[in-house]
C-alpha cells in the first residue's frame, strides 16, 4: 500500500473522529454518521468478495440480516451482554455465508448473482415469518448491546466512536488480508482461473473463506445497525439493500476497501440529502445511479487517482 | 387437509407456475442471446399489470384492456431498451445489474407517483367471474382456469416460434453461441431486439392477466423477478423447456409448500409453534430445492450452452 493510497482513507477516518466536535454533534447528525459508518463496514466487507474476489453478490444484506436477528433472538432470551452477543452473531453470519457460500461459490458469473439473489430472499421471507420476533412489523430492542453489564452503548458519543473503531478495524482487516498471499490469489483466481489452478490454487476454498469472512463483517455490521436503531425488521433484509450495497462498493470504485467506504459515505448523505428535496427521491436516485454506472467506470477512486 | 384442498392447491399452484414462466421466458432468452442480465424484467410485469388495469377502465372492457396491453408493453420495453438497456450490452455484469437496479428505483417510484400507493384493481370479465365444479361440491374460480388455459396456449405458441420458424431457430442459435450467429450475418442486435420486445410483452400480458386476482401495488413485479430467476437457475439459462418444467415446480412447491408445512410440522410440533415452523419453511422451500438442484446440477436442468 503506497502512502497516496492509505492518505484517503486515513483522511475519511480523522474527519469522522472530529465531526461530532465540529458542528456534527447533535442526535440527528450522529445518527447519521452512525448509519453511514455501518453501511461503510458492510460495503468494505462486499468489496473484499466483489472487488477482491470478483464475486458479484446481490444478496449481501442477508449477512446483515443474520447478524441484527442474532441480536434480537438474543434479546427475546434477555441475553446483551456484548461478550455474548457479538461472538454469537459474527459466528451466526459467518456460518450462514459458509453453508450458502459453499453452494454459491460452485456457480459462477450471472448465476452466483441469481443463487445469492435467492439466498437474501430466503433469508427476507424467513425473518418475515418469524411472527415470535414481530414477523413483518419488526421487533423493538429491550435495550442495546452492554458492555461488561454497563449501558455504555447508549451514550451516543461512546456508540459514535464505537462504531468508527469497529470501522478502522474491518477496513484494516480488509486492506491487509487483499495485501497478503491469500488475497493474491483471489485476485489472480478473478484475473485468470484456469491460471490460478494450473499453479495449483484452488480457487474455491479461498472463495469460500472469503466470502465467510465477508460475511463475519457484514454480521459486525448488522450488530451495531440493530444497536444503532435498537429495532430490527425485515426491511433489512430486502434485496433493494443488497442492491444499495452493491452500488456503494461500485459508486466507490471496486478498487479497495476505502473506495467502498467513501461510497457508502457518498451514497447515505446523497440519499440523506435527497429525502429531504422530495419525497419522491428515488425518482432522481434511480436515474442518478444509471448515469454514475455508465460514466464513472472507476468510481469516486477512480476520479481521486486521476484528479 | 383433504384431498379437495390438495386439488385446489395443485391447480393454484400450476396457475402461478404458468404466470412465472410468461415472466421466466423472456427473462431466459435475453440472458441466453445477449448474456445481459436484467433486473428490470419485473417491472415489465408490474407496468403491463397497470396498464390493463387502466386501459380496461378507460375502454370499459376488460378484454379491450387485456388486447391493448400487448402494444402497449411491447412498446415500453422497447422504449426502456433504446434508452437504458442498449448502452450497457457490453458492460460487465455487474454494471448491468446496478442500471437495471436504477430502472427499478425509477418506475416503482414512478408508479407510486402517477398512481399513489393504493393498490389498484381490475375488474374481472362478467363472464369469467362465476366457479366450475369440478368436483361434487367444489367449485374452482373460473378465471383462473382462463388463466391456465390461455397460459398453455401461449406458452404452446412460444414453443411453435422457438423451435419451428426462422427466427426462433436464430433465436436458439444466438442462445447456443452468439458470436458464432453474429459471423454469419444475422443482425444480432435486432435480433435482440426483437427478443427483448417479445419477453417484455410476455411479462406485461401476465401482469394484466394477474391483475384481477391480485392488487396492483408498486413494487409487485419484486418477488416474481426473484422467483423467475429462481426459475431459470433450475430450468438452465437461454432453456424455454428448462423454464417451462422449473417455472411449473417452483409455482407448485411454493404453494403447496404454504399449504402443507403447518401440517406436516404439526407431526412433530405441537400447533402454534407448527404454524409458525411451518410458515418459515414453507417460504424458504423453493430456495432449498434450488439449492438442492444446484448442488448436483450446477448449471441447471437443461442448459442451452454447453
Amino acid at each position: 500500500m503506497t502512502w497516496r493510497d492509505a492518505a484517503v482513507p486515513l483522511a475519511i477516518f480523522a474527519l469522522l473522529a472530529i465531526a461530532p466536535f465540529a458542528g456534527f454533534g447533535q442526535g440527528h447528525s450522529l445518527t447519521l454518521l452512525a448509519r453511514a459508518m455501518i453501511f461503510g463496514m458492510a460495503a468494505i466487507s462486499l468489496s473484499l468478495i466483489v472487488g477482491g474476489a470478483g464475486l458479484v453478490s446481490l444478496g449481501h444484506a442477508a449477512m446483515l440480516g443474520v447478524g441484527a436477528y442474532t441480536v434480537v433472538v438474543l434479546d427475546h432470551a434477555r441475553i446483551t451482554e456484548g461478550w455474548m452477543v457479538v461472538p454469537i452473531a459474527i459466528a451466526a453470519s459467518a456460518a450462514f455465508a459458509a453453508v450458502t457460500g459453499a453452494i454459491a461459490i460452485r456457480t459462477s458469473g450471472v448465476h452466483f448473482i441469481m443463487i445469492t439473489l435467492a439466498f437474501g430472499q430466503m433469508a427476507f421471507f424467513a425473518t418475515s415469518s418469524l411472527a415470535l420476533y414481530g414477523g413483518d412489523d419488526g421487533y423493538t430492542l429491550y435495550s442495546r448491546t452492554e458492555l461488561f453489564g454497563t449501558r455504555a452503548l447508549e451514550g451516543r458519543l461512546f456508540f459514535h466512536f464505537t462504531c468508527l473503531a469497529l470501522l478502522i478495524l474491518c477496513w484494516a482487516l480488509v486492506q491487509a488480508l487483499l495485501a497478503s498471499r491469500f488475497g493474491r490469489v483471489l485476485r489472480a483466481a478473478r484475473e485468470n482461473e484456469t491460471r490460478a489452478r494450473a499453479v495449483g490454487f484452488e480457487p474455491y476454498r479461498y472463495r469460500l473463506v472469503a466470502y465467510a469472512i465477508a460475511g463475519a463483517i457484514g454480521g459486525l455490521a448488522g450488530v451495531l445497525l440493530a444497536n444503532g436503531t435498537e429495532f430490527v425488521a425485515p426491511a433489512y433484509v430486502t434485496w433493494q439493500r443488497s442492491g444499495d450495497l452493491l452500488f456503494m462498493v461500485i459508486l466507490g470504485g471496486a478498487a479497495g476497501p476505502h473506495g467502498a467506504l467513501m461510497g457508502a459515505l457518498a451514497f447515505i448523505l446523497v440519499e440523506e440529502w435527497l429525502a429531504h428535496v422530495t419525497e419522491h427521491w428515488r425518482l432522481i436516485f434511480g436515474p442518478l445511479l444509471i448515469l454514475c454506472v455508465y460514466y464513472m467506470r472507476g468510481g469516486i477512486a477512480g476520479l481521486l487517482r486521476r484528479g | 387437509m383433504n384431498t379437495t384442498l390438495l386439488l385446489v392447491q395443485a391447480l393454484n399452484g400450476l396457475q402461478f407456475g404458468i404466470l412465472l414462466f410468461l415472466i421466466a421466458a423472456g427473462l431466459t432468452l435475453v440472458f441466453g442471446v445477449m448474456d445481459f442480465i436484467n433486473l428490470a424484467h419485473g417491472v415489465q410485469y408490474m407496468v403491463g399489470a397497470y396498464l390493463g388495469a387502466t386501459l380496461a377502465a378507460w375502454t370499459g372492457s376488460f378484454w379491450l384492456g387485456l388486447l391493448l396491453t400487448l402494444p402497449a408493453t411491447l412498446a415500453f420495453g422497447l422504449l426502456l431498451e433504446f434508452l437504458v438497456f442498449r448502452h450497457f450490452y457490453d458492460r460487465d455484469h455487474l454494471s448491468q445489474v446496478l442500471a437495471t437496479f436504477g430502472v427499478i428505483l425509477f418506475l416503482n417510484e414512478g408508479m407510486r407517483v402517477l398512481f399513489g400507493t393504493a393498490p389498484m384493481q381490475m375488474p374481472m370479465p362478467a363472464a369469467l367471474s362465476g366457479g366450475i365444479a369440478i368436483m361434487d361440491g367444489l367449485l374452482y374460480p373460473t378465471y383462473r382456469i382462463a388463466i391456465l388455459a390461455v397460459g398453455l396456449a401461449t406458452a404452446a405458441l412460444l414453443w411453435f416460434l422457438v423451435e419451428r420458424t426462422r427466427a426462433g431457430m436464430l433465436v436458439r442459435a444466438g442462445a447456443s453461441n452468439a458470436p458464432m450467429v453474429s459471423a454469419l450475418g444475422v443482425d444480432i442486435r435486432r435480433l435482440f431486439m426483437l427478443v427483448f420486445g417479445f419477453g417484455a410483452m410476455l411479462a406485461g400480458f401476465a401482469g394484466a392477466l394477474a391483475a384481477p386476482i391480485l392488487s396492483v401495488e408498486p413494487g409487485m413485479g419484486d418477488t416474481p423477478l426473484i422467483l423467475a430467476f429462481v426459475v431459470i437457475v433450475i430450468g438452465g439459462i437461454g432453456s424455454i423447456r428448462g423454464a417451462f418444467l422449473a417455472a411449473l415446480l417452483v409455482g407448485l412447491v411454493e404453494t403447496l409448500g404454504r399449504g402443507l408445512m403447518p401440517d406436516l410440522m404439526r407431526l412433530f410440533l405441537d400447533p402454534s409453534a407448527a404454524r409458525q415452523t411451518g410458515a418459515a419453511l414453507a417460504s424458504m422451500l423453493v430456495y432449498i430445492v434450488m439449492a438442492a438442484i444446484l448442488a448436483f446440477r450446477p448449471a441447471g436442468l437443461f442448459p442451452a450452452r454447453r
